[in-house]
């Protein structure tokens, strides 16, 4: 596997990441990996737990793990969230807006491209799973 | 209209920057063609049969003229003198050469526009009434909410990799004059019982293969939440929507294959959790953007008499006027549909003088409709004559809103790698079979809409006659479909029977027609006749 991109001061997890079946079957697993379209409100009872999510995207142009992400992040996850997988230089300005902090991409991206791609962006138009404020907010601040 | 302040620059601007890299990386081989499509689809590019075609987007059709001689500059430089104004009230042009589509971008930038989701799957622009601000039977001007909605959608991390694209259309009259139902999402601006105003939603309607009426899925939501509601819809379309197959991949099919009361069921919970998390902006952002809609400087005390001593002109000021919401002006609608022309395309000295006229007589505003015509919103009623001479001599007068050579087609085999049969040319033989203007007349108010293929881009679903144009055996076929209609008497059209060829299908129209003189009522117009005396009148005269 290439090497990750994290978005965190903590020491990188090392327990590896269970599928959701084997993890629901378990009690004491720590990180988990979801396939796309697996249902992420399943974790729900076990965020704090939860060290590690994996998201894999199989194909970049399935979106379902966004919505996972976010949805794991606006119940509370604090741990690591990483997307793992066909994870494209275009894409990863939108996964970290939705709340992956951890990027493993299948080919290596070019780091000055990541970089440009991540800086991009000074404003945003809408509230996501970062804690960026939208625009609306700063115009009526 | 909306101005944009330095927030909405910048994004524009970081938007050009952000695909001219794209462009380059593509072109260095760093990314393969098929990472790069969704890249160039999401700024309205598209790899067409002959050239790439650029879609610009027009967003709620409202542009001032400023904006309009940017679309004719780019036509001229850029392409080939021309443009086509599309059912999405956009513009697009055919024959756009890669290299120069960021320098385009950055040209339209200039004057606050761009091509941003005007393809792939994701948010495409938000259409709306193109009367919105002039119509006398309007409720309130349905544009600042279709501009929180433009601006909500623009880059939405969560909801750039849907299932499929994901059309809006916002209205705020009980007439529909943006076939609002026949939209993924279809809002209508409403008041409740206490005078408040809210959003009326409808999900899942759509034309394409296979064509959906959106049923309600909730009759209000209080319009401080609209942003919270639409995020619902569309997080439960991005988890449940279909991906196996991509013309089962529209919201549509995930509505009507869950059932609507299960699919509300889904948003309603996803709505409570999300209504929460502080994601609609405050009241005051949707007031500073109501402003830049308010109405311009209208005068007073304008007289509504109109010379008509010219016959021509009077003519015109009957058929492509519409009433204006106050005494004096009048909304005036300048047809693309000349016989001979190719619908919605407008030249480039013919888009110049739209700007013109937008500016000297129309409070420097134009609207693209649906239909593919262009409107002046608000014009003195004491203008019209002189506004009707500079049209008539740009060929821009023709006389025909809403009638039976008032058509929408779509590009068809003569553009679009889609298609299964040209579009343009049968248009042009109805038109021309119909020239006669009284003829066109006396038949009445008559929406007939060709496509090309089944994708329906056309909207031939919802025309009072529609044509589409299918393969058979490696020739082009049409077949003939009525009693549809994208208004507020939405209705899907039924296929008649065998389909003809291209000549075949132009007899085909002219007995439906004279089946309609033979049988209507006083005040029918043709899809009240059809609804009235059903399809077999018709199938005897086409088939018997």
């Amino acid at each position: 596997m290439a090497d990750i991109l994290r978005f965190r001061d903590d020491e990188a997890h090392e327990e590896p990441a269970v599928t959701l079946d084997a993890f629901l079957d378990q009690s004491n697993a720590t990180a988990v990996r979801l396939e796309d379209g697996e249902d992420a409100r399943k974790l729900i009872p076990y965020l704090e737990r939860l060290a590690l999510i994996e998201i894999g995207f199989s194909n970049f142009g399935d979106g379902r793990g966004y919505s996972a992400a976010r949805i794991l992040r606006e119940h509370g996850y604090t741990g690591e969230l990483r997307a793992q997988g066909d994870v494209l230089v275009d894409q990863i300005a939108f996964m970290r807006r939705c709340g992956f902090d951890s990027l493993a991409p299948e080919k290596p991206l070019d780091p000055v491209d990541a970089e440009n791609a991540l800086a991009r962006w000074d404003e945003v138009y809408q509230k996501a799973a970062d804690d960026r404020q939208p625009i609306w907010a700063k115009r009526h601040a | 209209m909306y101005k944009y302040d330095n927030y909405d620059q910048q994004m524009v601007d970081t938007r050009v920057a952000e695909f001219r890299d794209q462009v380059e990386r593509r072109l260095a081989g760093k990314i393969t063609e098929d990472q790069f499509k969704p890249l160039r689809l999401k700024n309205g590019l598209y790899l067409q049969l002959h050239a790439y075609m650029l879609r610009v987007a027009v967003p709620y059709g409202t542009l001032n003229s400023e904006q309009m001689r940017m679309l004719a500059h780019i036509a001229r430089k850029y392409d080939r003198d021309y443009g086509h104004f599309t059912t999405r009230q956009n513009i697009q042009y055919n024959w756009i050469k890669l290299e120069d589509a960021p320098d385009i971008l950055a040209d339209l930038a200039t004057v606050e526009m761009h091509a941003i989701q005007t393809s792939g799957n994701c948010i495409r622009n938000i259409s709306s009434d193109q009367y919105a601000g002039a119509a006398a039977d309007e409720l309130v001007d349905p544009r600042p909410y279709a501009e929180l909605l433009r601006q909500w959608s623009s880059f939405h991390p969560e909801f750039n990799y849907l299932p499929r694209k994901f059309k809006f259309a916002v209205i705020a009259a009980d007439e529909d004059r943006a076939a609002m139902r026949l939209h993924d999402i279809g809002i209508q601006i409403v008041k409740n019982d206490t005078g408040e105003i809210g959003a009326r939603y409808y999900a899942g309607g759509g034309m394409g293969r296979t064509p959906m009426i959106a049923p309600l899925i909730r009759d209000f939501v209080p319009i401080a939440e609209l942003i919270s509601y639409a995020e619902a819809i569309l997080r439960v379309y991005n988890r449940y929507g279909r991906r196996d197959n991509k013309f089962k991949a529209r919201i549509k099919i995930l509505v009507h294959e869950m059932g609507a009361e299960p699919f509300i069921a889904e948003v309603e919970e996803e709505f409570k959790h999300l209504k929460g998390l502080n994601i609609d902006a405050p009241a005051a952002e949707l007031e500073r953007i109501k402003a830049y809609f308010a109405d311009p400087l209208f005068e007073a005390g304008l007289p509504d008499e109109i010379d008509r001593s010219d016959p021509d002109f009077a003519v015109w000021l009957d058929q492509n006027t519409h009433p204006h919401k106050r005494p004096g002006y009048a909304v005036a609608v300048i047809s693309l549909k000349p016989t001979d022309g190719i619908p919605g395309d407008a030249s480039s000295a013919q888009i110049d003088l739209m700007a013109d006229l937008a500016e000297e007589y129309s409070f420097d505003e134009l609207r693209v409709t649906h239909a593919q015509n262009i409107v002046l919103p608000h014009v003195k009623k004491a203008d019209l004559y002189a506004i009707w001479q500079k049209l008539d001599a740009a060929g821009l007068a023709t006389p025909n809103l809403d009638l039976i050579s008032d058509i929408i087609a779509c590009p068809g085999l003569d553009y679009c790698s889609l298609a299964n049969a040209r579009s343009i040319p049968v248009a042009q033989k109805i038109a021309k079979r119909f020239a006669d203007i009284d003829r066109q007349k006396e038949l009445g108010e008559l929406k007939l809409k060709i496509s090309g293929c089944i994708n329906a881009c056309g909207h031939h679903h919802a025309g009072h006659i529609g044509i589409l144009g299918v393969d058979r055996k490696g020739t082009e076929n049409y077949q003939l479909l009525l009693g549809g209609s994208g208004a507020e008497d939405v209705s899907l059209a039924k296929i008649t029977g065998p389909g003809f060829d291209e000549d075949g299908i132009v007899d085909a129209v002219e007995k439906v027609t004279e089946v309609y003189l033979g049988a209507r009522e006083e005040g029918e117009r043709f899809v009240d006749t059809y609804r009235r005396v059903g399809i077999d009148p018709f199938k005897e005269a086409l088939y018997g």
